[in-house]
């Protein structure tokens, strides 16, 4: 009896080794896969021959080339009309895609006792920050939330979101916006090439996917002015690199390790 | 039959509740009438054969939603080799620019209430 059991303990152990390695090589191509993220991107006839490609967009911000608060409505609003965000009074219910604060808001872990007058004055920008390892995407029950891995966004399918706000707890940087209500009422001017979102859906910035498939850049990029420079973090002679290899950058939360792919150029 | 007399109309009495459904309808409801629809008035053909999209056309938007979304592909070739934007709001809605006298009379008639209209805009003229 004992022996019996001492062969089917041998016999389980080999097949557990053998189940191990089999899956071995499953694992190693599927980093195989990481490692060459333009595998799953779309066909080419599937897509505008003028569509604006990269394998990793990135967004580098001159915080000083933002002249004043009305700089800031322009690049603000162009966003939020352009995506038909609506503008909710009430704070609690507020939806925003890109929105500005403080230093001390913006850059919590680079506080100091001792801020230069003026960077204390100062505004910044803030938006999703697309990053490389998103908590949101890896909380999402649905996928609704997604990281395309051939060019880096991480994008919303709102068909799918469910609304169960996991994402909006995972987020380090409150990049994300709940629909409490029917946001429609609270759009003055619709914009019928975009649509509407629904009652019970988080949204967010998504780098303009779809400008950037029809050949655009983001609309934040396009209203302001050279502050914002869009492109391949990828490509080391694009404006992004080029701006981030002239200048000091920092990103917010970095300790987190999400790899943020927006920068700050102070 | 022991208590038939109890038995015997209580049987009857279900089976005409229990049918109810069937010859209620096939005697007062009126029948199943196709509805007439408005089509676009510039167009003669849509992007696929007329019995394909009656037949498809809600299959063709769930496919075309994933891919768009979350494939990034943006452009569908059509049988007859036509490329046109995958998109619900700017493809479909740009020819069939009467939602009411289009979509809704027959989801209406098949009391069917997909809620695509929630998000993706109709066109203007049928907003009042
Ligand atoms: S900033 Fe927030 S919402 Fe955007 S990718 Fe990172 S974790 Fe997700
Ligand atoms: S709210 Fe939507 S996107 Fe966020 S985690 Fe839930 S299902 Fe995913
Ligand atoms: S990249 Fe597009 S969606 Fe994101 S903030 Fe800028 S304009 Fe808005």
């Amino acid at each position: 009896m004992s022996k019996t059991r001492r062969d089917f303990l041998k016999i389980a152990g080999i097949s557990a080794l053998g189940l191990g390695c089999s899956a071995l090589p499953a694992a190693a191509s599927e980093e195989g896969l990481a490692a060459a993220p333009a595998a799953d991107a779309p066909a080419a006839d599937t897509m505008n021959p003028h569509a604006l490609t990269a394998t990793r967009w990135g967004m580098a911000i001159f915080t000083r080339k933002i002249k004043g608060p009305e700089h800031f409505k322009q690049i603000i609003s162009a966003c939020h009309s352009y995506h038909n965000v609506p503008k909710i009074p009430k704070h609690k219910n507020e939806i925003k895609w890109i929105w500005e604060d403080s230093f001390e808001h913006t850059f919590t872990e680079k506080e100091s006792h001792y801020l230069a007058e003026d960077v204390k004055m100062m505004d910044f920008l803030l938006l999703c920050n697309h990053c490389d390892n998103p908590p949101c995407v890896r909380v999402c029950p649905t996928k609704a939330t997604f990281k395309r891995d051939w060019d880096g966004i991480v994008m919303m399918d709102m068909h799918r979101c469910i609304g169960c706000r996991f994402c909006m707890a995972a987020c380090p940087y409150g990049s994300r916006s709940f629909n409490f209500g029917d946001p429609r009422p609270y759009i003055k001017e619709l914009n019928p090439d975009y649509p509407t979102r629904m009652r019970g859906v988080v949204e967010k910035c998504d780098f303009c996917v779809e400008r950037l498939a029809q050949g655009m850049m983001p609309a934040c990029v396009e209203a302001s002015e050279g502050a914002l420079v869009f492109g391949d973090l990828d490509d080391p002679n694009s404006d992004v690199r080029k701006a981030l290899r002239e200048n000091f950058s920092i990103r917010r939360k970095t300790s987190l390790g999400t790899q943020p792919s927006v920068y700050y150029i102070i | 039959m022991y208590n038939a007399k109890y038995i015997v109309p209580g049987i009857v009495v279900f089976l005409i509740l229990a049918t109810l459904p069937f010859w209620w309808s096939s005697i007062f409801v009126p029948g199943y009438k196709t509805p007439e629809l408005a089509l676009p008035k510039d167009q003669d053909k849509c992007i696929e054969s007329a019995d394909y999209m009656k037949a498809n056309h809600m299959q063709m938007l769930n496919d075309w939603r994933d891919r768009v979304v979350r494939q990034g592909e943006r452009l569908y070739t059509a049988t007859d080799g036509k490329v046109y934007e995958m998109s619900l709001q700017n493809t479909c809605m740009k020819c069939h620019t009467n939602k009411a006298e289009f979509c809704d009379k027959c989801h209406d008639t098949a009391s069917v209430n997909p809620y695509c209209w929630q998000c993706h805009q109709a066109p203007r003229g049928n907003e009042q």
